[in-house]
């Protein structure tokens, strides 16, 4: 076990103190980076907080369409040659399902302010 | 790497061949945006006060890109556009070895916005939002009938070529994405019947288009131009990501599909068929997501890389989700 303060706690401090002391010393190119910095960081964030969840999420729903198991890398391998024979397509199933709640999850860290991202998440609230 | 830089002297040199009278050089300063060519604003010394030119310039260390066309090419393709009433730059001279300035063009000043997300948003641009879509169709019917004899360098790219392309890039990413795997797939089976071929801007979206108040007043980029299918270029400008969160106005955040097709059937003639421009926004959205790959695909090798870089290659979801939509919109 990893002592406290946590991965994310540590994070958080150290995107704050960049945001309120760093960034308003900034201008141009250099505070342009700095805000794209700032994202990445909200972005490996997001990563600790969601993953562990959502990466168990996809799995389990692979091998239930897949009829295997495997590791992430190994079962999305699958599921990609079976689309491409052939013997999965938009009528399968549960494949867009699966497809549509994978994307959901990716957009979840990478960009949650996506338009297509929050209109989909919007509907289902 | 070093900053780059332009010969004063050699400039000083040209100014008389780019503008009458001109003596000589007031100001060289280097624009942004211009992510693969340098851009630079040079303003001469001429005889009713400085006039400002624009040189777009091959950066001396950068090999030539698979994917780009010759920057004499696009200097010609510029000019021809100008001539046919597309909004363009006057081309003013293309540089030639004598002329010690590396390989490029130089244009005519045109001031503007090309920031989509502006575009999009702000007040400056409300009143002309409404007309931009027909202008767009209007303006690319105009490109369409531009002569093939004139620019013989233009690659050919048809549709299988254009899908065989992205397909290769996505199998060197080596990384397992079921839905582009279903995209491709549904593209194959979905291929429309082989177009007539005209020139194709290639990258004729939001965020490539100099506007003012009243309008686009000129296109830019055309490094990525070829022969192909023009309804390719009427599916680009719909793609969701050049919309810049204006979801609901699906030509470039600003307009109709409707519009466009309208502006591009009045001066071309001919009628669009919508679900060709739909085919070729799957292709575009496919497309955009494959490019972002690849951004991550560079991350691979050697660095220092710009922030900027993983944060592209993080944008290949958004592609994810917008091809489901369209796949399931006319599955």
């Amino acid at each position: 076990m990893q002592d406290h303060p946590s991965a994310i706690a540590v994070l958080d401090i150290a995107i704050a103190h960049l945001r309120d002391n760093t960034l308003p010393d900034l201008k141009g190119r250099a505070a342009f980076d700095m805000r794209v910095t700032l994202n990445a960081l909200q972005l490996v964030r997001r990563t600790l907080v969601l993953t562990p969840e959502s990466d168990a999420a996809e799995r389990t729903r692979l091998e239930a369409l897949l009829g295997e198991a495997g590791d992430l890398d190994s079962l999305n391998r699958a599921l990609c040659s079976r689309i491409e024979a052939g013997e999965l397509d938009l009528a399968s199933p549960g494949l867009i399902a699966h497809l549509r709640a994978t994307a959901l999850e990716k957009l979840a860290v990478d960009q949650p302010s996506y338009s297509a991202y929050r209109r989909a998440t919007e509907a289902k609230d | 790497m070093s900053a780059p830089s332009l010969d004063r002297d050699a400039l000083a040199a040209l100014a008389p061949k780019l503008a009458p009278g001109a003596t000589g050089v007031a100001e060289v300063r280097q624009l942004s945006g211009g992510a693969s060519q340098e851009l630079w604003l040079v303003a001469l010394d001429a005889p009713g006060g400085p006039m400002r030119t624009v040189l777009r310039r091959k950066p001396p260390q950068r090999a030539a890109s698979e994917l780009a066309i010759a920057i004499e090419t696009e200097a010609l393709l510029i000019a021809l556009a100008h001539d046919a009433g597309v909004p363009s730059p006057r081309v003013l001279h293309t540089l030639t070895r004598q002329d010690g300035l590396g390989a490029g063009f130089f244009m005519s000043f045109v001031d503007g916005e090309a920031l989509g997300g502006r575009i999009v948003r702000d007040e400056a641009f409300a009143a002309v939002r409404p007309k931009l879509a027909r202008q767009c169709g209007e303006i690319l019917a105009r490109i369409h009938t531009l002569s093939r004899e004139r620019v013989t360098e233009l690659p050919v790219k048809d549709t299988v070529r254009v899908i065989d392309e992205l397909e290769q890039a996505y199998r060197a990413e080596d990384w397992p994405r079921p839905v582009f795997s279903l995209a491709f797939r549904w593209l194959r089976q979905n291929m429309p019947a082989p177009a007539e071929t005209t020139i194709v801007h290639g990258d004729f979206r939001n965020g490539n288009l100099l506007m003012g108040p009243e309008g686009v007043r000129a296109v830019l980029d055309w490094e990525l131009a070829h022969a192909g299918d023009p309804m390719e270029d009427l599916g680009w400008i719909c793609v969701n990501s050049w919309r810049f969160g204006m979801i609901d106005k699906p030509v470039g955040g600003f307009g109709a599909r409707e519009d466009l097709f309208a502006g591009y059937e009045a001066v071309s003639g001919a009628k669009v068929d919508a679900a060709r421009v739909r085919f070729w926004e799957i292709v575009g959205t496919l497309r955009w997501g494959v490019i972002c790959t690849m951004s991550g695909v560079l991350l691979r090798g050697e660095g220092p890389f710009t922030v900027e870089r993983p944060m592209i290659a993080r944008r290949a979801s958004e592609t994810e989700l917008d091809l489901l939509n369209l796949l399931e919109g006319v599955a």
